[in-house]
């Protein structure tokens, strides 16, 4: 694997790994309800103990996403949530938080329609550390590696249950900041048990990947218990999505302190078993 | 130069195409391509298909002179390839059963699809049923709503269809949505895409399927003692009965090429599927492409009067054929298309599908400008029985008025 120097995600790995940790990451949709609670959510994620930021900035078409992200991604963007506002949400998270790892995960598309180069480029001017895009594959990925190299951003490859062992060492091979292991035959969104498959499929690769990369694991992860699982079989990190979003959803009086606890209680449960090795 | 028929090199058209996808998929992508290159010219398996497209759905279709057209409009002759005769209306029929007979020797039981008007869906569910498989249709709970009959047809014909409540509801999300299933049932699942779309090797695998179309083309003019045509003239909504019409044509350069998408209500409303004419390189549903878009990338709602044709993406093979200026895109509005509704059933006797409308229409007006002893050949893709509900809502719209 190759290394970036000058990476807050790596960075961060390091740190983790030094403290005997386990990383969090967690998901949230850009600019999602509105703007400003959008800020606020991510305050209460950190506070809470989040180690890294994955911020999603809506598509049309998140054919990777289950209902959750996909309800989440159209409200977004009908109530007009564009890149832009998503990066300026970079910015000001970053002026906040100096030192937290951000990522954005998107579609190709969004990258694509800017040019891979700019909106690279100004996704790194805002503070952004790397990037996930579920449907780039290593086979179209050359322009994309190029800039992630050269701005030092990390280019997140995912690896599915079903992936071949050689395609799987050609993944850990260009992954930077992390190689994120979709737990699921399927899309986000959570699940209520983890299957055999999965703890086989992390403990696969963290064999072929012997300790040169840092692999989380996403899709389907919402409790204390999944995290002490993937922990047990080899997780570096977790990744939760669709139930944060989910307790934004549940917030119908609009109450943003109580929203706020909410979320913060909840990452730290989570962050809670990151700290048991 | 490189044979234009040798596309794509690399899965790619120049530099469109390719696989966008979920890592999921690409186990599943690779085992179709392997499979498919394993038996496309093994002689049992184009026995076998070649049996079905003759006895059970009806090729080869007539390539017929429109004379009637023909002497109304004055100028070259226009000759329709009759796939609207094909079994289940449309050609559709040609590239579900060769993919559905494809999944069987790949010993895939369930078969998964999209469709907006419903037609793929139909020639899915036929397919399925006569070659003993399962399929379950996905379809924008909008488009059920516009295409009752073809529901009921698909539900008849043993399909399960799947409503689709996502995005704009229309065939953009049925393709998520049938992408979504596909990831989380890659292991016995074969995804039966019906256009020239998708990730590698879909629109060539389409395509293939399709080149019976130009083939029987050739092998039908050589029969009347005439050589090439003068041009090839079709309809482009994802562009599979166009590919297939223009593909054994590519390499003759005498032959012009005509693409026709749907103008709507015109380019400057912005109501259209004109994705060749207006759109931009972009990246959805697997392949690096032309896409109806805004300037953030988000995909935009597309309009025409034919539901086939309403679609915000294009083959990727058209788009290269374009830029290499091989075959040139034009559109036709809405209200021409219900023109040449009009005029081909009056004229001919034919109910055309409103898609190929497009092409009839855009044939009508170019043979004005060609001499008579020169030849225009118009696939009409498919029967407009599907489309009387649609024509009596616009006739009042456009005709209704005027009168």
């Amino acid at each position: 694997m190759s290394q970036l120097l000058n990476n807050r995600i790596e960075k961060k790995f390091c740190e983790l790994k030094l403290k005997k940790q386990k990383g969090l990451i967690c998901y949230v949709m850009g600019g999602y309800p509105d703007p400003k609670t959008n800020e606020k959510i991510i305050s209460s994620i950190v506070d809470g103990g989040a180690d890294i930021i994955e911020i999603g900035i809506p598509f049309s078409d998140p054919i990777a996403d289950g209902p959750i992200i996909q309800e989440a991604s159209f409200r977004a963007l009908q109530n007009g949530i564009n890149p832009d506002i998503c990066l300026n949400l970079i910015r000001k998270t970053r002026k906040t938080y100096p030192d937290i790892p951000i990522l954005i995960m998107t579609y190709s598309n969004i990258l694509q329609k800017k040019g891979f180069r700019k909106f690279m480029e100004t996704a790194k001017d805002a503070g952004t550390d790397g990037f996930i895009l579920p449907d780039m594959t290593i086979e179209e990925s050359k322009e994309y590696l190029e800039y992630s190299k050269k701005l030092e951003l990390a280019s997140v490859f995912l690896v599915a249950p079903n992936t071949s062992n050689f395609r799987i060492k050609k993944t850990l091979d260009v992954s930077t900041g992390f190689v994120y292991v979709v737990s699921v035959y399927g899309t986000t969104g959570m699940r209520n048990s983890i299957n055999k498959y999965t703890l086989n499929a992390i403990k696969n690769i963290k064999k072929l990947s012997s300790n040169r990369n840092n692999i989380s694991v996403g899709f389907g992860i919402s409790t204390p218990d999944h995290i002490k699982l993937m922990s047990n079989f080899g997780a570096d990190a977790v990744i939760v999505g669709s139930a944060i979003i989910q307790i934004i959803n549940s917030n119908k009086d609009n109450n943003i302190h109580q929203l706020q606890n909410k979320l913060k209680n909840y990452v730290t449960t989570l962050k809670d078993v990151c700290y048991d090795r | 130069m490189t044979n234009l028929q040798e596309f794509p090199i690399a899965g790619k058209y120049g530099i469109y195409g390719g696989k966008y996808i979920p890592e999921t998929l690409i186990p599943a992508i690779n085992e179709l391509e392997d499979a498919y290159i394993k038996i496309r010219n093994n002689p049992k398996f184009k026995r076998e298909l070649n049996y079905y497209l003759q006895n059970y759905a009806g090729r080869p279709t007539p390539l017929y002179f429109a004379k009637n057209l023909t002497d109304y409009v004055g100028g070259a002759k226009i000759y329709l390839k009759r796939e609207d005769l094909l079994h289940g209306g449309a050609h559709k029929t040609n590239n579900c059963l060769g993919q559905c007979l494809l999944a069987k020797k790949m010993g895939k039981k369930r078969i998964i699809a999209e469709t907006g008007a419903g037609q793929h869906g139909v020639g899915t569910a036929m397919a399925a049923a006569v070659l003993g498989l399962k399929a379950e249709i996905y379809m924008g709970s909008i488009d059920i709503e516009r295409q009752k009959l073809n529901l009921f047809r698909m539900e008849l014909l043993g399909a399960k269809v799947h409503s689709v409540n996502s995005g704009t509801k229309t065939l953009k999300d049925a393709i998520n949505e049938a992408l979504r299933d596909w990831i989380t049932n890659v292991k016995d699942t074969y995804y039966l895409i019906g256009s020239v779309v998708g990730p590698h090797p879909y629109p060539m695998i389409v395509r293939d399927f399709q080149r019976v179309i130009g083939e029987e083309i050739k092998s039908q003019l050589k029969d009347i003692s005439t050589g090439s045509p003068d041009a090839l003239v079709c309809c482009v909504g994802g562009g599979s009965n166009a590919m297939g019409t223009f593909f054994p044509f590519l390499d003759d350069d005498t032959v012009s090429l005509y693409g026709v998408e749907a103008g709507g209500l015109g380019i400057r409303t912005g109501k259209h599927s004109a994705t060749l004419k207006v759109g931009s390189e972009g990246i959805l549903h697997g392949m690096r492409t032309y896409l109806l878009q805004d300037e953030y990338g988000q995909i935009n709602d597309t309009h025409s009067i034919s539901a086939g044709l309403d679609y915000p993406g294009v083959g990727p093979q058209h788009v290269h054929l374009k830029n290499i200026e091989r075959a040139e895109y034009v559109t036709c509005n809405d209200n021409a298309a219900l023109d040449a509704f009009f005029k081909l059933s009056r004229l001919e006797g034919i109910i055309p599908a409103l898609e190929s409308c497009h092409a009839v229409s855009y044939a009508m007006k170019l043979a004005k400008r060609m001499r008579t002893d020169q030849k225009i050949i118009v696939t009409l893709s498919g029967r407009g029985d599907k489309d009387i509900d649609q024509v009596i809502k616009s006739r009042k719209k456009y005709i209704g008025e005027s009168k």
